[in-house]
């Protein structure tokens, strides 16, 4: 604080609060919704006090979904979200992590090439080569399977990026001395890289997770089975056309659970989320 | 920029890297490939015989005046999604960042809009605004709005510019946020001993330091628009009505997918990723000059 000004001080707060209430509105009348039966909802204008139906519309899409659009319960979709955005982290961060080890500690012929054959996939992100992309997978018969689900978008340069900038920072002096102790390069990884690199796959971790659980295009290609959708995907399959004919107070419950686990894993591990959000885009 | 001290080994590089090399190849070279092999491709309507046409699909799609319109709609839509998304996150991140009481509450509460899924955005806001049971259309009509974004094309253009720009408010303000944080105190300080008030020294010092940052945020926020946002539209217009928020990735995925226009649908692709190209060397030309003010 520069100087004490009591009116800007309380615009501030008014701005902030104002912002806030706006950004949480949408998620205000999504939960009132999740509460309500279809006929209250229906019923225009919406109350927007919670109603008392919240166990029973929950109950209903984790364990047997909608009766029109998708009906497949909303558990099964949660569990392949969350197979998903496993998958995709960890992969990502298990194959970059290795890959940028070879990149940064080893001198050998063809690194630049390799090392350009990476980078250059930063640029295109999956929604400009979806349906080339859609036919090796299915020429692959991994159509309605997780490898098919996940595997494609495992490719990716970030994660080799945030790793290869963290090494490079890796003072020299641990490698020299690794190697003057008799450590081989894996046992240098391990011992001493992998523990340094905690924070960053961290980080790494809570920033792939969303974008695994997130993913939309992709699944909805991938997935023709309902026992295959993602949460986000069953949510889409879920609307039908005409606003009266959506079972809205199902859809909105879904829609509550789809964000949970992402905002949740936001809100907790705030400080890695921050991070990794700022080192990914450097 | 390279390690002074490095491993030898005949073997174990290729061994680390060949798993992110295999995935590249497969999903990444080998489908980009066949967009740009498809693209020069003409395929009969049953998919039984494909023709090479050179050129052919790029000059049809530059004489569809459809397609020509799609490009208006993804300039017009990503500009209004990146002005938007920036100009409120720096309002609230000028705010957060003089605020002492409260800053992290504020903070978390700002930031877990980032964690929704664009489709899921886009679902809610669509709720919100919904023709007949939304709450929102029903003030707007309360106070004689005629308000059916089904039908009415700039209607629908502005759920989907909202429910964007909604999603994309954290993410800039998390930005803005550390780009004020790094600001050097005591060149404010300096500023308000030589008597400039708040508000002068945001415009001749906060903004034009934040510059960089705000840059950023224009080039990823462009980038957004253009790609990510395919989940909001696609739960929400459809790119309807009458193709009014059709942006280019939808238009690609509907040729391709629902109308199985291949050959078009991969030209329109590989324009695309021109596109992200020219995007991705503008940002990276600019990071590297660092500062510009």
């Amino acid at each position: 604080m520069i100087e004490n000004r009591p009116w800007l001080t309380f615009l501030s707060h008014a701005v902030l609060i104002l912002g806030i209430a706006v950004i949480a509105f949408p998620l205000y009348v999504t939960f009132v919704a999740s509460t309500l039966t279809l006929d209250e909802i229906i019923s225009v204008p919406m109350p927007l006090l919670p109603g008392s139906h919240l166990w029973e519309n929950y109950h209903q899409v984790l364990t047997a979904g909608t009766e029109a659009g998708a009906g497949a319960p909303v558990g099964r979709m949660m569990f392949n979200s969350l197979i998903m955005a496993l998958a995709i982290a960890i992969g990502k961060i298990a194959i970059s992590i290795i890959a940028s080890f070879a990149i940064v500690y080893f001198r050998f012929p063809l690194k630049n090439f390799f090392f350009w054959m990476i980078f250059i996939t930063l640029m295109l992100p999956v929604e400009v080569r979806i349906i080339p992309t859609f036919k090796v997978v299915s020429d692959l018969h991994m159509v309605d399977t997780y490898v098919g689900l996940t595997l494609p978008l495992i490719a990716s340069a970030t994660a080799t990026f945030l790793f290869r900038q963290f090494f490079l920072t890796v003072p020299d002096e641990l490698a020299e001395a690794a190697r003057i102790d008799g450590a081989g390069p894996l046992r240098f990884f391990w011992d001493v890289l992998l523990p340094l690199s905690k924070t960053s796959i961290a980080a790494l971790f809570v920033i792939q997770f969303i974008y695994g659980w997130n993913q939309y295009l992709w699944p909805l290609l991938i997935t023709t089975q309902e026992s295959m959708y993602t949460a986000v995907i069953g949510i889409k399959r879920m609307i039908t056309s005409g606003d009266a004919l959506t079972e809205w107070h199902l859809v909105m419950a879904t829609a509550m659970l789809a964000m949970l686990p992402p905002v949740a894993v936001v809100v907790l591990m705030q400080r890695w989320f921050v991070r990794g959000l700022v080192e990914t885009e450097k | 920029m390279e390690k002074r001290v490095v491993f030898r080994s005949a073997w174990l590089p290729y061994a680390l890297l060949a798993p992110q090399i295999a995935i590249t190849v497969i999903f990444f070279f080998w489908p980009a490939g066949q967009a740009v092999w498809y693209s020069f491709q003409l395929q009969d309507a049953f998919g039984l015989k494909t023709q090479f046409v050179g050129l052919e699909n790029f000059r049809a799609l530059f004489a569809d005046s459809h397609y020509l319109a799609s490009f208006k709609i993804t300039a017009f839509f990503s500009v209004l999604v990146a002005g938007c998304g920036i100009s409120i996150a720096l309002l609230l991140a000028t705010m957060a960042d003089r605020v002492v009481k409260g800053a992290l509450a504020y903070k978390t509460l700002l930031i877990w809009p980032y964690a929704v899924a664009p489709a899921v955005a886009g679902v809610l806001w669509a709720f919100l605004f919904a023709p007949s049971i939304g709450v929102v259309s029903y003030v707007l009509r309360k106070n004689g709005v005629d308000w059916n974004w089904v039908l009415q094309g700039d209607q629908a253009m502005l759920l989907v510019v909202i429910a964007s720009t909604w999603k994309q408010i954290s993410y800039n303000f998390l930005f803005f946020l550390a780009g004020l944080q790094s600001i050097p105190r005591s060149l404010i300080e300096a500023a308000a001993i030589d008597g400039a008030g708040p508000s002068r020294r945001f415009w001749t010092i906060v903004f034009p330091m934040l510059s960089p940052t705000t840059f950023f945020l224009m080039v990823v926020n462009i980038v957004y628009a253009f790609f990510d946002t395919f989940g909001v539209i696609d739960a929400t217009t459809q790119g309807g009505p009458a193709g009014a928020t059709q942006i280019l990735v939808y238009k690609a995925y509907y040729d391709g997918v629902k109308a199985a226009d291949l050959g078009g649908s991969s030209a329109q692709s590989a324009i695309l990723m021109l596109i992200v190209i020219a995007l991705t060397v503008i940002q990276f030309r600019f990071v590297e000059r660092k500062v510009q003010y």
